[in-house]
C-alpha cells in the first residue's frame, strides 16, 4: 500500500491497486464521526459507443443513467432500504464521464460498505422491473426538459461542439430510453463495471488496509476485459454555431456563454489547465474583476451570475451563465475585456488577490468528504491525483492565464445560448 | 476532540466556541436574537442584507469582494432564521483556518474585524442607510417573499403555520410580510437597526482551531462598538397546550397540478424542555421523519396516496407538522390514512425495524452534526434560543434509551389542530 502525504492541503491518502485491478483510495479521518464511501466506474452518459471482445456497440442515449437507477435492485429486494435500515444515507449520480454510488453513515460502516460493493457489482434486472423504471425515468426526463437552465446548457453544448457526445443529455430522451432492455443493461454492466475500470474512495474513521480487505472479499477476484470507448474525431477550434435560442416559461431571459478550449490528454496537464482556466475566468469576469462590477452596475447581470471551467475526455471549455435583459451585450463586453487584457495584461494586484481567494476556497472545500472522494475518483480517471492542486497552484503564472484568455476567448470559439420568455410580457 | 465552551463577552453578548482541529476552515457567526413580531420582522430581515452591501470602510461590493479575497476567499453571508418565537438575524462567515495560509498570516482577527465592521459600521448617507442600497435590497426581499409561493411544498407548510398560529408570534414568517417591507424607508430602517443593536441578545459562534481565549479577545475588540446595555432581551417562546375542540380547516385554490395537504398537531405542551422530549422526537420520526417511517412506507410507497409525506417537530413550540403532496380527489383518503398511521403509533403498533431504523437515522444525523461546522452552528443556535446546553452526542445518548411504549405515550399527546389544503382551480 502506498501512502501519499499532501502537506499543504493537510491530507494523507492511502492507495492500493488490488489484484482484480480495482484502485482503492482511503483518507483516514479519525476525528470524524461519519464515514463516506464512493464507488465509481469510468463510465458516463457520453460513453455510448464502445468496443468489447472485438465487437463495436452503439447504445442508446441514457443507458448509463438507466443502469444507475436499476443497480439498487437486488435479488433479495432493494439496497436503498437495506442501507437506510442501518441509518445510512445512500445515493448515486451519473455525469458525462462517470457513474458513482455512495453512502455515509456513523454506524455499521463496514456492513454498509459490503452492501454498497455488492449491489453495484452484482446486476439483477428483470423485464418487469426494467419496464417499470421506464415510466419513472421518463418523468425525470420530462421534469429536466422543463428546466430552462438545463435547456440553456444543453443548447450551449450543441452550439459549441460539432459532434462530441457531450452534446447528448446524460438521461437521454423518452425516445432513446424506449429501446433499453435488460440485455442492454447487462451488456453495459459487463463492459464497464469491472473492478479494473472502477475506483473506491473512502474517507472517515477507518483503516485503509481493512477497507481493501473488504473489497477483496466482496468483489470478483480477477480483472475482466474493459471496453474501449469512441468519441469520434477530434473537435476543431471553432464553435459549431455562434448563437442558439429557445423560448420557454422564464420571467427574465437566461443565458449561457461558452468559449471552446483545447482538450488536454489525461495526466497532470489536465489539472493544470483546470486551475489556469479557473483563474482566467476570475480575472476576466469573476466576482472581484472590474468587468463584473461594471456589468452588475449597468444591470446587465445580477446575483444569479456564475462561471466555471469544464472538461471531459476530449473536450474543454469556459462557461458563464446568468440572467440578463441583453445577453448579446454581455458577450460583447467579455470580448472587449479579453482584448483589453490582451493589450494591457492582468493587473498584478488583482492576480495575487484572486489567487489567494481561489486557493483558500479549494482548501476549505476539502472539509467535505464527498468533495474529496468524488474529486479523487474523477481525477484518477483523468490521470492525476486530486490533492496535487495544492502543490501546482502556487507556481501558476499570470502569463499562463493571459495566454489562455488570448487563445480561447475569441469570436470563432464563442457560443451564446439564450432562453427567452414565450411571448413579450406587457 | 472538540470542546465546547460558552462565555459572556459583554452583558447579554455571548460567545460559544467549539475548539477543534478537524476542519480546514473556521466558522464564525454573529446573531442578534429578537422576539418574532409582525411589526418588526420585515425590517429585521432586511437589515443584514442592506449591511452586506457595504461598510464605511468598504463601501461597495467591489471593495468587499477584494477584502474577502485577501482573506483567502472567505465568505460572509447575511443570515435570517427563526427558532421558536425568536427571529435570528446576523452574519455567518467561513474562512480558511490559519494553519493553511500560504505565508503563515493570521486570518481569524481580520475576518472577525471585517464581519463586525459590516455589522456595526455601515455605509451611510445623511446619517442613515443609503437609499440606493435600501431600495435595492427591499426589492430583493420582496422578490424572495413572493417567490416562497413558487415552492408549493414549503408554501403549504408556511400557510398551515400562519393559520394555526394566527394569534401567536410563531405565525409570523422569518422574512416578515410584503406589506411591511414595502413601507420601510432608509430612516425607519436605521431606527430599527439602532434599536436592534441596543436591545437584542447577541450570540457569537466560533468553530475552529483557534484557542477560545484568542477568539474571545478578537471578538471583544471587534464588537467594542456595540452599545452597552445590561438588559438585553432573553429569547422566549409561548406554548399552547391543547388544540381547539374541532380542527380548523382552511382550503385555498390555485393554478397547480398537484394538491398539497398539510396537517398541524399540538403536542399537548410537550417540548424540548420536557423529560420525555427524546420520545416525542423519535415518535415524530417513526410517524413521518425518515424513509422508513409509516407515512413514507405506507401512505407513499404501499398505498401510493401521496407523492411525498413527512412529519417534522417544532421542538420549542410543541407542534408536529405533516406535509404531503396528493391528487386533488385523494383529499379524504389521504387525510384518513395519515391519521390512521398516527393512531397506529399511538397504539404502539411499531415493528422493531421501524423503531430501530428511525432511531439509527436520528442518532446518525445527531452525531454527524459534529462533522459539519455549519450544521453544528445551526444546532447550537437552536439550543441557545431554547436556553439549553445539551450537546448533540448527549442527546443521541438519550435517544438510545427510548422504548416503544414511551414512543406510543408521547404520540398519544398529539391533537389535530389545523388542516390546510391547497387544491386546483375548478375549471
Amino acid at each position: 500500500m502506498e501512502k501519499l502525504e499532501f502537506a499543504k492541503a493537510g491530507e494523507t491518502m492511502y492507495h492500493e491497486k488490488l489484484e482484480n485491478g480495482l484502485n482503492v483510495f482511503v483518507f483516514p479521518k479519525p476525528e470524524f464521526q461519519k464515514g463516506y464511501a464512493f464507488f465509481a466506474t469510468n463510465y458516463g452518459g457520453m460513453d455510448m459507443r464502445f468496443c468489447l471482445d472485438g465487437a463495436w456497440h452503439d447504445t442508446p442515449a441514457g443507458v448509463a443513467h438507466y443502469l444507475e437507477h436499476k443497480m439498487f435492485d437486488t435479488q433479495e429486494g432493494n439496497a436503498l432500504q437495506d442501507l437506510a435500515a442501518n441509518g445510512a444515507s445512500p445515493n448515486a449520480f451519473t455525469s458525462n464521464d462517470i457513474t458513482g454510488y455512495y453512502f455515509d453513515s456513523t454506524e455499521k460502516f463496514e456492513e454498509n460498505l459490503r452492501i454498497l460493493l455488492s449491489f453495484v457489482s452484482v446486476p439483477w434486472f428483470t423485464q418487469e422491473s426494467v419496464d417499470k423504471e421506464r415510466g419513472i425515468i421518463g418523468q425525470e426526463i420530462g421534469m429536466i426538459e422543463d428546466d430552462p437552465h438545463w435547456k440553456c446548457y444543453m443548447n450551449l453544448m450543441k452550439a459549441l461542439f460539432q459532434h462530441h457526445p457531450i452534446r447528448v443529455s446524460v438521461a437521454g430522451s423518452v425516445e432513446s430510453i424506449a429501446e433499453i432492455t435488460p440485455e442492454t443493461l447487462y451488456a453495459c454492466h459487463k463492459a464497464f463495471y469491472d473492478p479494473a475500470n472502477m475506483v473506491l474512495c473512502v474517507a472517515g474513521p477507518v483503516d485503509a488496509a481493512h477497507i481493501c480487505d473488504v473489497a477483496r472479499e466482496i468483489l470478483p477476484k480477477k480483472a475482466g476485459p474493459i471496453a474501449a470507448k469512441d468519441y469520434g474525431e477530434k473537435e476543431g477550434p471553432r464553435a459549431a454555431q455562434s448563437y442558439i435560442e429557445e423560448r420557454m416559461e422564464v420571467s427574465a431571459p437566461i443565458f449561457q456563454l461558452g468559449w471552446k478550449g483545447e482538450a488536454q490528454a489525461n495526466g497532470e496537464d489536465r489539472l493544470r489547465q483546470e486551475l489556469v482556466g479557473g483563474l482566467a475566468l476570475e480575472v476576466l469576469l469573476g466576482n472581484s474583476s472590474p468587468l463584473y462590477a461594471r456589468l452588475y452596475r449597468e444591470g446587465l447581470i445580477n446575483q444569479e451570475f456564475g462561471y466555471s471551467y469544464e472538461s471531459s475526455f476530449g473536450c474543454a471549455f469556459l462557461a458563464a451563465d446568468g440572467e440578463s435583459k441583453a445577453p448579446e451585450a454581455v458577450r460583447m463586453a467579455v470580448a472587449e475585456e479579453a482584448a483589453r487584457i490582451g493589450r494591457e495584461g492582468v493587473d498584478p494586484a488583482l492576480w495575487e488577490r484572486v489567487k489567494k481567494g481561489v486557493y483558500g476556497n479549494r482548501v476549505r472545500g476539502l472539509n467535505s468528504f464527498e468533495n474529496l472522494c468524488v474529486g479523487q475518483a474523477q481525477a484518477f480517471f483523468a490521470g492525476y491525483d486530486f490533492l496535487r492542486f495544492a502543490d501546482i497552484f502556487n507556481a501558476i503564472t499570470k502569463e499562463e492565464a493571459e495566454e489562455l484568455i488570448a487563445n480561447w476567448v475569441t469570436g470563432e470559439r464563442t457560443a451564446l445560448s439564450v432562453v427567452r420568455a414565450k411571448e413579450a410580457v406587457q | 476532540m472538540s470542546e465546547v465552551t460558552r462565555r459572556e463577552l459583554f452583558p447579554g453578548v455571548w460567545l460559544r466556541a467549539v475548539h477543534t482541529n478537524k476542519f480546514k476552515s473556521s466558522y464564525l457567526s454573529v446573531t442578534l436574537l429578537a422576539p418574532l413580531d409582525r411589526k418588526t420582522a420585515g425590517a429585521n430581515a432586511l437589515i443584514p442584507e442592506v449591511l452586506r452591501r457595504g461598510s464605511a470602510v468598504h463601501p461597495d461590493m467591489e471593495s468587499l469582494s477584494a477584502a474577502l479575497d485577501e482573506l483567502y476567499g472567505g465568505a460572509i453571508e447575511p443570515a435570517v432564521r427563526k427558532r421558536g418565537e425568536t427571529q435570528c438575524v446576523g452574519f455567518a462567515a467561513s474562512f480558511l483556518d490559519d494553519a493553511y495560509a500560504l505565508k503563515g498570516e493570521k486570518i481569524l482577527e481580520p475576518a472577525a474585524d471585517l464581519l463586525c465592521e459590516l455589522l456595526l459600521k455601515p455605509y451611510t448617507q445623511d446619517g442613515h442607510f443609503c437609499p440606493d442600497y435600501t431600495a435595492g435590497e427591499k426589492a430583493n426581499l420582496i422578490d424572495r417573499i413572493r417567490s416562497q409561493i413558487n415552492d408549493k411544498r414549503t408554501y403549504a407548510t408556511q400557510r398551515l403555520t400562519q393559520e394555526m398560529c394566527k394569534y401567536e408570534a410563531f405565525g409570523v414568517d422569518k422574512l416578515g410580510d410584503e406589506e411591511s417591507v414595502a413601507a420601510i424607508t432608509p430612516e425607519s430602517l436605521w431606527q430599527r437597526y439602532q434599536q436592534l443593536l441596543r436591545t437584542a441578545q447577541v450570540e457569537v459562534y466560533f468553530c475552529g482551531s483557534a484557542d477560545p481565549d484568542r477568539v474571545a479577545g478578537a471578538l471583544r475588540r471587534a464588537l467594542s462598538a456595540l452599545p452597552v446595555n445590561e438588559n438585553r432581551v432573553d429569547p422566549e417562546c409561548s406554548v399552547r397546550v391543547s388544540a381547539g375542540p374541532e380542527p380548523i380547516v382552511v382550503e385555498e385554490a390555485m393554478d397547480v397540478s398537484q394538491g398539497k395537504l398539510a396537517l398541524g398537531f399540538r403536542t399537548g405542551g410537550a417540548t424540548c424542555w420536557e423529560e420525555d422530549y427524546p420520545a416525542l422526537y423519535l415518535a415524530t420520526a417513526v410517524f413521518g421523519g425518515t424513509t422508513l417511517s409509516k407515512l413514507f412506507m405506507n401512505v407513499r410507497e404501499k398505498l401510493s396516496l401521496c407523492y411525498y409525506a413527512s412529519a417534522t417537530l417544532e421542538k420549542m413550540k410543541g407542534l408536529v407538522l405533516v406535509s404531503s403532496g396528493i391528487e386533488f380527489d385523494k383529499y379524504q383518503t389521504a387525510k384518513d390514512e395519515i391519521l390512521a398511521q398516527l393512531e397506529a403509533v399511538k397504539r404502539g403498533e411499531i415493528e422493531p425495524w421501524e423503531l430501530e431504523g428511525s432511531r439509527r437515522t436520528l442518532i446518525g444525523a445527531c452525531l454527524s452534526t459534529l462533522d459539519d461546522q455549519g450544521r453544528q452552528e445551526e444546532y447550537w443556535l437552536g439550543q441557545t434560543a431554547a436556553g439549553l446546553e445539551e450537546a448533540p452526542e448527549e442527546f443521541a445518548a438519550r435517544l438510545e434509551g427510548v422504548t416503544r411504549d414511551q414512543v406510543a405515550q408521547a404520540a398519544k399527546k398529539l391533537e389535530l389542530d389545523t388542516i390546510y389544503f391547497l387544491k386546483g382551480k375548478e375549471v
